[in-house]
């Protein structure tokens, strides 16, 4: 099985664009080695952008680039720029609509054993209560690809979260990414898996074990949270039952999103699997799934309990 | 402009907003009449700015970073013609797109500002933008003296000098006064001049309501290599002789006697749009 991580895939893909658009800025926080991006500091320095470690000042900076035409990209931990620089992100970006994506890498629990201080586990709920901004969260290098092409070319605000770790490529390269379409990767008559990022290959397998029970289910990769597709999500409530899966707080996440369309336009019995509203567990990303039943066997022991 | 054409269009502009605050029964002041000297120089002598074409690429960027001081520059704006006049009937009025702080939906106003201590982060970005792209354009930033507690300042202030932004004006509003009481009993700020020196800033210091300093300053010869700070000191309520220096007037209303006494100082009859 091929694995590569998305922001691997994010900075080559951003690095090949930038080298042909000279309006495309990376704009980092001492976070170009977490992100990958010494590459393009050291091939484009005219078009990178060092902010040191102030994040608020770099999501205001972005704004201004933006403002004088540039179309920059500040990239950094999730957890930092979304929660650090929340009013930035609100007042400067969303509310002013200037054209800045924030790519938060090392998104929910991937520099897990860090600790809670590390995790990017309510930046769904945050972006998705702030106005003005896309948000996406892809499931794999090839998509991260062509998510990053659709941003380069966007003229609106944007919200990307990436995991750290190599993830299982489910996409071909060069595969479509229609924003705000939602990928139905397999389908089922006996239940639907609504999953984003990183929990979407992991949603695979637990519908492949739950073949074998004779159990069919949809798994729909809801890489866009912003815009909704409400159709993907009413068509996956014809199964009967809609269990979401992410790396996040069990409230305000994708889960919410998808309980606001349901229990609105179609009251569908559904559950919510992700990371509790407590103090996290610690260990690497793997042990914190584990944990939490975030894995294929969690997935489809849910989906056998409560459809 | 001549310092004298100056003052007369900031006492009328000073009219407007006193108008726009009283009709509205909302609005911030002490800040407004405070700042407008600072405001008018720029808008009517200093700023390349082309109210036919808001969004002209050369033009010099400007911030109100200090977002509540509004009302006079709305006024200043729509004497501009960046939009109509009797447009300012509508501040603060439901549905208006004339709010209680800086609206880009505004042409002319870049930016939404309000939430103190953002200005100067975008401010740095529009001047690197300037720098990477090789246009000559400015970024003008007025901050209030209260919103230097905010640290956001403080980083933009490093990243300022650190990306050499001789392109780059920061202008404080230093009335000495928030809106609990002075500065320097609230959260003091000096060394002021001694900080954004340290923090490796050209500054220089004025009387910001005296329009031949402040003609001085901006036509004046500036380092190179290195962001400007304008120290700009202030009177609070700069113009109403009920509200100068006097903290409650940070957003009180003025009432009608304090209207007709307001126009009176500023020897105006009135406004036309109101």
């Amino acid at each position: 099985m091929n694995t590569e991580a998305a922001r691997i895939a994010f900075t080559r893909t951003l690095l090949e664009l930038a080298r042909e658009d000279p309006s495309l800025f990376a704009v980092a926080t001492d976070s170009r080695g977490s992100v990958t991006l010494t590459d393009f500091a050291d091939e484009l320095p005219n078009q990178f952008v060092e902010c040191g470690i102030a994040e608020q000042d770099a999501i205001g900076i972005s704004a201004g680039l933006a403002n004088g035409g540039l179309r920059p990209f500040v990239c950094g931990p999730a957890c930092f720029y979304t929660l650090r620089s929340a009013e930035q992100v609100k007042v400067d970006v969303g509310y002013s609509h200037a054209n800045v994506k924030i790519i938060g890498v090392s998104g929910g629990v991937s520099y897990g054993a860090l600790g809670s201080t590390h995790h990017a586990t309510q930046d769904i709920a945050l972006m998705r209560a702030t106005p003005g901004l896309e948000i996406f969260l892809p499931a794999d290098g090839p998509q991260t690809a062509a998510l990053t092409r659709y941003l380069a070319k966007s003229d609106a605000p944007a919200y990307v979260r990436m995991g750290r770790a190599a993830v299982p490529t489910i996409y071909d390269d060069g595969a479509r990414f229609i924003p705000g379409q939602a990928n139905r990767l397999r389908s089922g008559r006996d239940a639907a898996v609504i999953a984003c990022g990183e929990m979407v290959s992991i949603a695979l397998e637990a519908a492949k074990l739950l073949a074998c029970d004779g159990i069919g289910v949809s798994v729909y990769d809801m890489h866009t949270i912003r815009p909704l597709d409400e159709a993907a999500i009413l068509e996956a409530a014809d199964t009967g039952f809609v269990l979401t899966v992410e790396e996040h707080n069990i409230h305000g996440g994708l889960g919410g999103a998808v309980a606001e369309v349901l229990s609105q336009y179609k009251p569908t019995r559904m559950r919510i699997l992700g990371l509790p509203d407590e103090k996290l567990y610690s260990g690497t990303s793997g042990e914190v799934f584990e944990h939490y039943g975030l894995t294929p066997q969690g997935i489809a022991q849910t989906v056998r309990q409560w459809r | 402009m001549n310092a004298s054409e100056l003052r007369i269009l900031a006492n009328l502009r000073r009219a407007d907003a006193i108008t726009m605050i009283y009709r509205a029964k909302t609005g911030h002041t002490g800040g407004a009449m405070s700042v407008l000297d600072i405001l008018t120089v720029l808008y009517y002598d200093v700023l390349n700015v082309r109210p036919d074409m808001p969004l002209y690429p050369d033009r010099d960027r400007f911030l109100l970073s200090k977002g509540h001081s509004v009302e006079g520059y709305l006024a200043i704006l729509a004497d501009r013609g960046f939009f109509p006049k009797e447009e300012l009937r509508t501040f603060s009025q439901a549905g208006s797109r004339l709010i209680g702080h800086p609206n880009n939906a505004i042409p002319g106003i870049e930016v939404c500002t309000g939430a103190l201590g953002h200005g100067l982060s975008v401010g740095v970005g529009m001047a690197l933008a300037a720098k990477r792209t090789g246009r000559d354009y400015r970024a003008y930033v007025v901050m209030g003296d209260g919103e230097l507690g905010e640290g956001s300042v403080w980083e933009a202030a490093m990243a300022g000098a650190n990306d050499r932004l001789d392109n780059l004006y920061a202008i404080i509003d230093r009335n000495g006064l928030q809106i609990s009481g002075p500065t320097e009993s609230t959260m003091a700020l000096e060394d002021l001049r001694g900080k954004w020196t340290a923090f490796g800033w050209d500054v220089c210091e004025c009387d910001g309501n005296d329009m031949q300093a402040l003609l001085a300053y901006f036509h004046g010869a500036h380092p190179a290599g290195r962001p400007h700070c304008l120290i700009a000191h202030t009177v609070k309520g700069k113009g109403l002789p009920f509200a100068e220096n006097r903290k409650e007037w940070h957003h009180k209303v003025p009432s009608e006697e304090q209207l007709q006494a307001a126009y009176a100082a500023l020897g105006v009859g009135g406004v036309e749009w109101a």
